[in-house]
């Protein structure tokens, strides 16, 4: 534990990622194996089922400190990370620091405690924060509680897994992928197995940055392959050994929600990996995100959804071809296959229509034109690309259209949690409505520092009331909000509901009789189709 | 009321006289020589003995002082009044008032842990009790400074080794003399920003024993500056100055650092919780040490803090003032 506990400090106290993969190489290579599996599945994000409670934890430490449960509770809101409130509550300097227990060993208790009574989970929880140190109480609360975020990126894991066991970087990302489990595999079977023994593994997908240069400095318009940005989910479709898996981006398997994609074992040959877009398809009109998330948000869909929401897929690429990993062909002959492949006239999967153009002039026209489609944009692929791990820069870009914008005026605020604690950066906005001031978004983000300290400062001068951590404020400031898509919506009280809302920049400039209406939220709908 | 809260600071009414007011008054009577507690623009100042080079420093040669040594009594308008030690900075005070046999204490800000540079915190029996509450949460509960300082100065030793500079930010008043005087014994030479070095000077002037430290201005020869100790304050943070002496790490010394989001925010490499004010026991500690019966609460979480006060049997409230630290920002941990 101790050894893990102080990886985690000596992480938490650096920003170079040099120094965060050293550390990691050097961790993997002296802690125990069973040690270093723990370590890869919290750093990559695994979820565990949490067998306690926030607010069993947050009455235990009440209990042990004396305090009244409210005032733990503020604390939490204010520091914002739940661990670490509890860490500092429950640290006591006069009892002996004597857990010796490895990393291994305590996640086993702690995941035995699922069948255990309540009392004796308290009595569990006490005991170690007894015996532990500030840090290691910090630590020990977060296996508990289930979430584990530091600032270390999967590519670094995967770069000091590498360079620690001398297997090559995309073949490392490749095995983290999927669904394994660290209670029922071990360090070996997961970096040094045959691959081809997991046939759901997905590979690591490519992505994309925005395009940052002029069209021009791409060079040839004849070396790029041009298709839409469709909104739904990024996917892979794997066919290997009779049977169907369904990956998202997010490295979720999502085969049970969509069960229809089953038929594509009729419709393509076996051992074959596509890249794709996911989304809901009815009567040859692409319906919007929203829907896909109603689909998403079932475990079991029903027939009636089925036809109420079809899924289909929109293949952009294939990664494997007569089971034979072809990401390093270049993307036109990767597409050549692709293009055999897809059966023509199937309602469940479309090949991604290739742009015809000849001059960036042209395609900036169709560009702008490709909300028409329901697009979000366009992709850009060089030719001769391969198909690569992770984002990366110069042979694919992603050009999206400008988002949407309405000047909106804030009119609640509330304090932020982990790195913004303290101050106030979650937003509520509002839009004029027969002379009133109708809520229409919560916005995060967009804003500098700077700014946020600003509007902190305005927040805490001008609060007509309070209500919890929530302040409502003079309405004063305008603040430009970039959305992705708009659509209506009965459980919002302005009737709309934004998707990816975000500050665009602070409109000091105008005044609030001088922000947007309701009425001009509602006639973007009407485009937008 | 023997004090009130007006606009302009806590007002005596029968004496006539303010206690680090925030607008321009006839007679102030200053705690400490932090920026918000004293201000520019008083005809009269009183304040400690220790105060009065800082208070001429910051708000002019001309300004009128007059000083009183800890515990010596002295009446305005026949109210009593006494300063004694509140262990936060150099000079810092207490402010005892009495007046019919009923005693206030305005703490201004404090700790309650023996810095080694400051007179230690006094309890001063009272009736009212006018604390401050910059870290009245409890979560906020401070190490003894010897093991911060352990720490501090096992981080020194491996960035030595490294050769690496490192760069320790704490506020110019207080918190940096603090630092210099426990680590100077265990580092060779001690580097300063201007700003540290004027308040270190100042100070030295009058007769405060402030360990060598070395000026880094022009003049100074960069390149043996490697794997050494800098003393700078906060805001020369992403300054030009502070780029010159790279390679460095940095470290800010500050109450505010045992938030890990808040290190985070500032984009530091170490955060060392040491705190010129009173931790959560502190606070407590020092409230039943007065002995009082009514606690107004000032200059931090004031309404968490007299919420739990009135839970545990004082009578207690929430006072606004214009005191800084309340946004909670570190940037203002002047208090
Ligand atoms: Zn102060
Ligand atoms: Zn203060």
């Amino acid at each position: 534990m101790k050894q893990f506990v102080d990886l985690y400090k000596q992480l938490d106290e650096t920003t170079s990622s040099n120094e965060k993969i050293a550390l990691l190489k050097n961790y993997f290579l002296s802690a125990s194996n069973d040690d270093s599996l723990w370590c890869i599945a919290l750093f990559i994000g695994k979820r565990f089922k949490k067998p306690i409670s926030s607010t069993q934890l947050k009455q235990w430490v009440a209990e042990k400190t004396n305090l009244p449960y409210w005032l733990v509770d503020e604390c939490h809101h204010i520091a914002g990370d739940l661990g670490e409130t509890i860490a500092h509550l429950a640290y006591t300097n006069n009892s002996e620091k004597n857990i010796l227990k490895n990393l291994n060993e305590i996640i086993i208790e702690i995941a035995s405690l699922k069948n255990k009574s309540d009392d004796d989970k308290k009595a569990f929880i006490k005991e170690y924060w007894n015996q532990l140190t500030k840090d290691e109480i910090f630590i020990f609360n977060k296996l508990i509680s289930g979430s584990f975020r530091v600032g270390v990126s999967e590519k670094i894991i995967i770069k000091a897994l590498s360079i620690a066991f001398k297997i090559q970087e995309n073949e490392i990302a490749h095995k983290l992928m999927g669904n394994w489990n660290p209670f029922e595999t071990n360090l070996n079977e997961l970096l040094f197995s045959n691959q081809t023994e997991n046939f759901s593994k997905p590979y690591p997908f490519y992505l994309a940055y925005a395009l940052e240069n002029e069209l021009n400095n791409l060079g040839h318009t004849k070396d790029w392959q041009a298709e839409y940005k469709w909104d739904g989910i990024r996917g892979q479709i794997i066919f290997r050994n009779h049977e169907i898996f369904i990956w998202s981006r997010g490295e979720e398997l999502i085969t049970h929600q969509f069960p229809e994609f089953e038929h594509l074992k009729k419709h393509l040959p076996d051992g074959t990996v596509l890249d794709g877009e996911i989304v809901i398809l009815k009567n040859n009109e692409l319906l919007s995100f929203q829907h896909l998330q109603k689909r998403l948000g079932r475990k079991n869909v029903s027939k009636k959804t089925m036809e109420e929401l079809p899924a289909a897929f929109i293949a952009y690429d294939i990664l494997e071809h007569q089971s034979k990993d072809i990401r390093q062909l270049p993307l036109s002959e990767r597409r050549n296959i692709l293009e055999n492949i897809i059966p023509s006239n199937n309602v469940l999967i479309h090949l991604s229509e290739k742009i015809h153009f000849s001059t960036w002039d042209e395609l900036k026209e169709i560009q702008q034109k490709s909300r028409t489609k329901s697009a979000e944009g366009l992709m850009l692929k060089h030719r001769n690309s391969s198909y690569q791990v992770g984002r990366k820069k110069g042979d694919w870009w992603k050009w999206k259209i400008n988002p949407y914008s309405i000047d909106a005026v804030l009119t609640y605020a509330m304090q932020g949690h982990g790195r913004r604690a303290n101050l106030f950066t979650d937003y509520t906005f509002a839009l004029w409505h027969n002379g009133e001031l109708v809520t229409f978004t919560k916005a995060y983000s967009g804003l500098s520092d700077e700014e946020i300290k600003e509007v902190d400062a305005f927040v805490r001068k001008n609060t007509i009331e309070k209500f919890g951590p929530v302040r409502s404020v003079t309405p004063q400031l305008v603040f430009e909000i970039a959305f992705e898509g708009i659509a209506f919506s009965k459980r919002h009280k302005s009737g709309v509901a934004l998707r990816f809302p975000r500050i665009a920049r602070w409109r000091k400039d105008k005044s609030i009789s001088e922000a947007n209406t309701l009425d001009d939220l509602i006639k973007l709908i009407s485009q937008h189709v | 009321m023997l004090l009130e809260f007006t606009n302009k600071g806590i007002y005596c009414p029968q004496a006539d006289v303010y206690i680090d007011p925030w607008r321009t008054v006839d007679k102030a009577i200053i705690t400490h020589a932090h920026s918000d507690h004293a201000r520019w623009g008083m005809k009269h100042y009183l304040c400690h003995e220790k105060s009065k080079a800082i208070l001429h420093h910051r708000l002019g040669k001309e300004i009128n002082v007059e000083t009183k040594k800890y515990n010596e009594p002295f009446t305005i308008n026949g109210v009593g009044f006494s300063l004694h030690p509140a262990g936060h900075v150099i000079g810092s005070s207490q402010i005892r008032v009495e007046h019919k046999g009923e005693v206030w204490v305005v703490s201004g800000d404090y700790k309650t842990e023996c810095d080694g540079i400051s007179d230690a915190f006094e309890p001063v029996k009272c009736n009212t009790f006018i604390t401050e509450c910059t870290f009245g949460l409890p979560i906020y509960n401070w190490h003894p400074q010897i093991d911060v300082f352990n720490e501090m100065i096992r981080w020194i030793k491996q960035n030595e080794a490294d050769k690496i500079n490192s760069v320790i930010f704490a506020y110019a008043l207080g918190k940096a003399q603090r630092i210099i005087q426990n680590i100077y014994p265990y580092v060779e030479e001690l580097y300063t920003h201007g700003a540290i070095e004027n308040t270190n000077k100042i100070l030295r002037e009058s007769e405060t024993n402030i360990a060598p430290t070395i000026l880094i201005n022009k003049e100074s020869d960069l390149k043996k500056i490697k794997g050494k100790v800098i003393i700078a304050p906060p805001s020369a943070q992403d300054t030009p100055w502070l780029r010159k002496l790279e390679p460095y790490k940095t470290a800010l010394a500050s109450g505010w650092m045992t938030l890990r989001g808040a290190r985070r925010r500032r984009n530091i490499d170490k955060g060392f919780v040491i705190s010129d004010h009173a931790d959560w026991n502190g606070l407590n500690s020092a409230i039943k040490n007065t002995g009082c019966e009514t606690v107004i609460a000032t200059h931090g979480y004031t309404e968490i803090f007299s919420k739990w006060l009135r839970q545990i049997g004082y009578r207690a409230i929430a006072e606004k003032t214009q005191y800084e630290g309340e946004t909670a920002d570190i940037s203002n941990e002047i208090a």
